[in-house]
C-alpha cells in the first residue's frame, strides 16, 4: 500500500496545505489529530480565519446602509464574495444568488417561498430515500399543509438512486423534485445532470442540495441546469451561518419573499410596502457579515487550490481508504456506489459504531457515529447507525493507516 | 485509557447481557430511546406491592447502553419503588459529579470511568430513564434522554 500512498501525494503538496489550517497541528489525548468529520464541517484555512479577524478589526460596520467608509469597505467585501460565489457556481447572474445560513436554510427558503405559491392539493414532490432531513422534513412540512404527495425514489444495495424507478415517479402531478447531489451518510454521487433532465422533459422544476458535492468537485448550475442549487459555507473550508441559494432569475421573481425586515424592502408605509430587487429581496435583516467575509475567502482558497486537483486527489484518497477498510475482517462499507465523493462509512460486526467512535477518539481519531441526519438511510440498510470516515483534501494516507490501525485497536478491545 | 470505560464486567455484561428477553406477564412497560445515536430499548416489569418482582429488556445499543441496561435489571430485583428511584439518584451522580463513589452502588460502581466521557453519559443512563417512566406508569411516549 505504500506505493499507492506515494502516489496519492504527487497530486497535491498536502503537508504544504496542511501548514494552512492550524486545527489540525495538535494533539488528541496525546496523538496527533487525525480528523476525518469534515463532511460535518470542514477545517478552516489561515485565509478564512484572518478575513473573519480583519473585518471585526479593521472593516466592522454595517452593510448596505451607511455613507461612512467603513460601511463602504464592508459592504464592498460582503458583496464581493457574490462575485466569487458567481465563480463558483457558474451562475450567469450574481442577483440569482441569495444568502443564506446554510443549505437547510436554502432549502426552507424554497420551500415557504416557492412552495407555499405554487404547491396545491394534490401535487407531488419527488425527493430520493438517501436524503438529509433537511431535504426531507421542510417538502413533509408542506405537503402537510397543501395536502400534497411525498413520492421517494429507491436505491439499490449499492447506495445508487434507481433511475428506471424515478421516471415511473414523475408524471402530470408532480411539480418538483429535490436531491442531493452527493449524500452525506453514503458518498454516493448522483447523476444530477441527467435526473435535471428527466424531470424538465416533465415539465418538472429541480433543487439540487449541493451541500456535500461543493468541496468535493466542480459544480456549474448553468450546465446542471438546475433550477435551484444550494450549498454551506462551512462545508467547504468556510464559517459556519453562511450558505448560498442559487435560483433561476424567473422563479426567483416569481417568488414572494421568504421574510419580511430591512434590506429587503423598497418602501415602506404603513398601508403598503414595496420590495427589493434581486437578491435583497430574500435578506432580511442584518445578515452575517463577517461570515459572508469569510465564505469568500473559502471561495478563493479552494479555486487556488483547484477543484480539479481537490477532486483528483480525493479520488484517490477514497481508493486507498476503501482497500485498507475492505481488508478488515467483520467490517462492511455502507455504499459503495461506483460515483462516490470521498465518504467511508461502515459498520463493524457486534461493535457499535458509538463505541468504536470512543476507542478512536482516545487515538486521536475524530469520526461521526450515528445515524448522519439520514436516518431513512439507516433503516434502508437495516443499522442503527454507522461510523463514517470522511475526507478532505489535507487528509493523507498516512491518517488512512492510522485509521485503519484505530479499528484493530477496537476489536481488540471488544474481541 | 480506555480500558477506565470499557471495564471487564462491561465487556462481559454487553456481550452476554443478563434478563435480556421480552416478559409476557410483565405489569410495567415502557420504552427508552436515544434520538442522538438510534439506541432503543424497552423494559419490562413485574412489580408486586411495589416491590420490583422480575425485570427485564430488550433493545439495541451501544456496550455502555447495553451493559448499563443488564447490570440495572440485576440491581433491581427485591428493591421498593423509592429503593429504586435512590438508586437511579446515586447511578447518576456517579456519573455526572466528582463526588467519591458511593458505596450504595454495588456492582454499578464499574460505570465510573463514563464521568470522563460525557458524550456517553447518555448511553449509560437510558435504562435508568426508561425505568423511571416504567415505574411512574405515566409513559405514553417512550423516554428519551433529549
Amino acid at each position: 500500500m505504500s506505493t499507492l500512498s506515494s502516489q496519492v501525494s504527487t497530486i497535491l503538496d498536502v503537508e504544504k496545505i496542511r501548514q494552512d489550517f492550524p486545527v489540525l497541528k495538535q494533539t488528541i489525548h496525546d496523538k496527533p489529530l487525525v480528523y476525518l468529520d469534515s463532511a460535518a464541517t470542514a477545517q478552516k484555512p489561515f485565509a478564512v480565519i484572518d478575513a473573519i479577524r480583519r473585518f471585526h478589526e479593521v472593516d466592522c460596520a454595517n452593510i448596505h446602509r451607511g455613507v461612512h467608509e467603513l460601511s463602504q469597505r464592508s459592504t464592498a467585501a460582503y458583496e464581493e464574495t457574490r462575485t466569487k460565489a458567481k465563480r463558483f457556481l457558474n451562475s450567469r447572474s450574481k442577483n440569482e444568488l441569495i444568502f443564506v445560513r446554510g443549505t437547510t436554510e436554502g432549502i426552507n427558503l424554497v420551500a415557504s417561498s416557492w412552495g407555499r405559491k405554487n404547491i396545491k392539493e394534490g401535487d407531488e414532490i419527488i425527493i430520493s430515500a438517501m436524503e438529509h432531513h433537511s431535504n426531507i422534513v421542510p417538502w413533509q412540512m408542506l405537503c402537510e399543509e397543501k395536502d400534497a404527495k411525498l413520492r421517494v425514489i429507491p436505491m439499490n444495495d449499492r447506495g445508487e438512486l434507481i433511475l428506471e424507478e424515478y421516471e415511473k415517479l414523475l408524471n402530470p402531478r408532480t411539480r418538483l423534485v429535490a436531491f442531493a447531489h452527493v449524500s452525506n451518510a453514503l458518498g454516493t454521487i448522483n447523476p444530477a445532470r441527467q435526473m435535471i433532465e428527466m424531470a424538465h422533459k416533465a415539465g418538472v422544476l429541480t433543487l439540487v442540495d449541493g451541500a456535500q458535492a461543493a468541496p468535493h468537485m466542480k459544480i456549474d448550475v448553468q450546465a446542471l441546469d438546475a433550477d435551484f442549487y444550494t450549498i454551506s459555507g462551512h462545508k467547504i473550508f468556510g464559517p459556519t451561518g453562511i450558505g448560498i441559494l442559487y435560483g433561476k432569475t424567473k422563479l426567483l421573481n416569481a417568488m414572494p419573499p421568504y421574510q419580511g425586515g430591512g434590506d429587503m424592502i423598497r418602501t415602506v408605509t404603513f398601508e403598503k410596502t414595496t420590495y427589493n430587487d434581486l437578491p435583497y429581496k430574500f435578506e432580511a435583516g442584518t445578515p452575517n457579515i463577517a461570515g459572508g467575509i469569510g465564505l469568500g475567502a473559502a471561495f478563493d482558497y479552494m479555486h487556488a487550490i483547484g477543484i480539479d486537483k481537490i477532486a483528483a486527489y480525493e479520488h484517490e484518497l477514497l481508493l486507498y481508504g476503501t482497500a485498507a477498510l475492505e481488508q478488515i475482517p467483520g467490517l462492511r462499507l455502507i455504499g459503495t456506489a461506483r460515483e462516490k465523493a470521498a465518504v467511508l462509512s461502515f459498520v463493524m460486526e457486534g461493535i457499535h459504531p458509538h463505541d468504536i467512535g470512543t476507542v478512536l477518539d482516545r487515538q486521536g481519531i475524530a469520526v461521526r457515529t450515528g445515524h448522519h441526519c439520514a436516518q431513512p438511510v439507516m433503516d434502508w440498510f437495516h443499522v442503527p447507525a454507522t461510523t463514517r470516515a470522511s475526507l478532505a483534501f489535507y487528509n493523507t494516507a498516512a491518517e488512512i493507516d492510522a485509521l485503519a490501525a484505530g479499528l484493530q485497536k477496537v476489536k481488540e478491545v471488544f474481541s | 485509557m480506555v480500558h477506565d470505560l470499557y471495564q471487564e464486567t462491561i465487556l462481559d455484561h454487553s456481550k452476554r447481557p443478563r434478563n435480556c428477553h421480552p416478559m409476557d406477564d410483565a405489569n410495567r412497560k415502557a420504552e427508552g430511546y436515544n434520538p442522538l445515536c438510534g439506541d432503543k430499548l424497552k423494559l419490562f416489569l413485574k412489580v408486586e406491592n411495589d416491590v420490583v418482582q422480575d425485570v427485564s429488556f430488550v433493545g439495541s445499543g451501544c456496550a455502555i447502553s447495553t451493559a448499563s441496561a443488564s447490570l440495572m435489571t440485576e440491581s433491581l430485583k427485591g428493591k421498593s419503588r423509592e429503593e429504586a428511584m435512590k438508586l437511579l439518584d446515586k447511578f447518576h451522580e456517579l456519573l455526572t459529579t466528582d463526588t467519591p463513589v458511593s458505596n450504595d452502588l454495588g456492582k454499578l460502581v464499574v460505570f465510573c470511568g463514563v464521568r470522563d466521557y460525557p458524550a456517553r453519559v447518555k448511553c449509560a443512563t437510558l435504562a435508568w430513564h426508561t425505568l423511571k417512566s416504567a415505574l411512574n406508569g405515566t409513559a405514553t411516549e417512550p423516554a428519551t434522554t433529549e
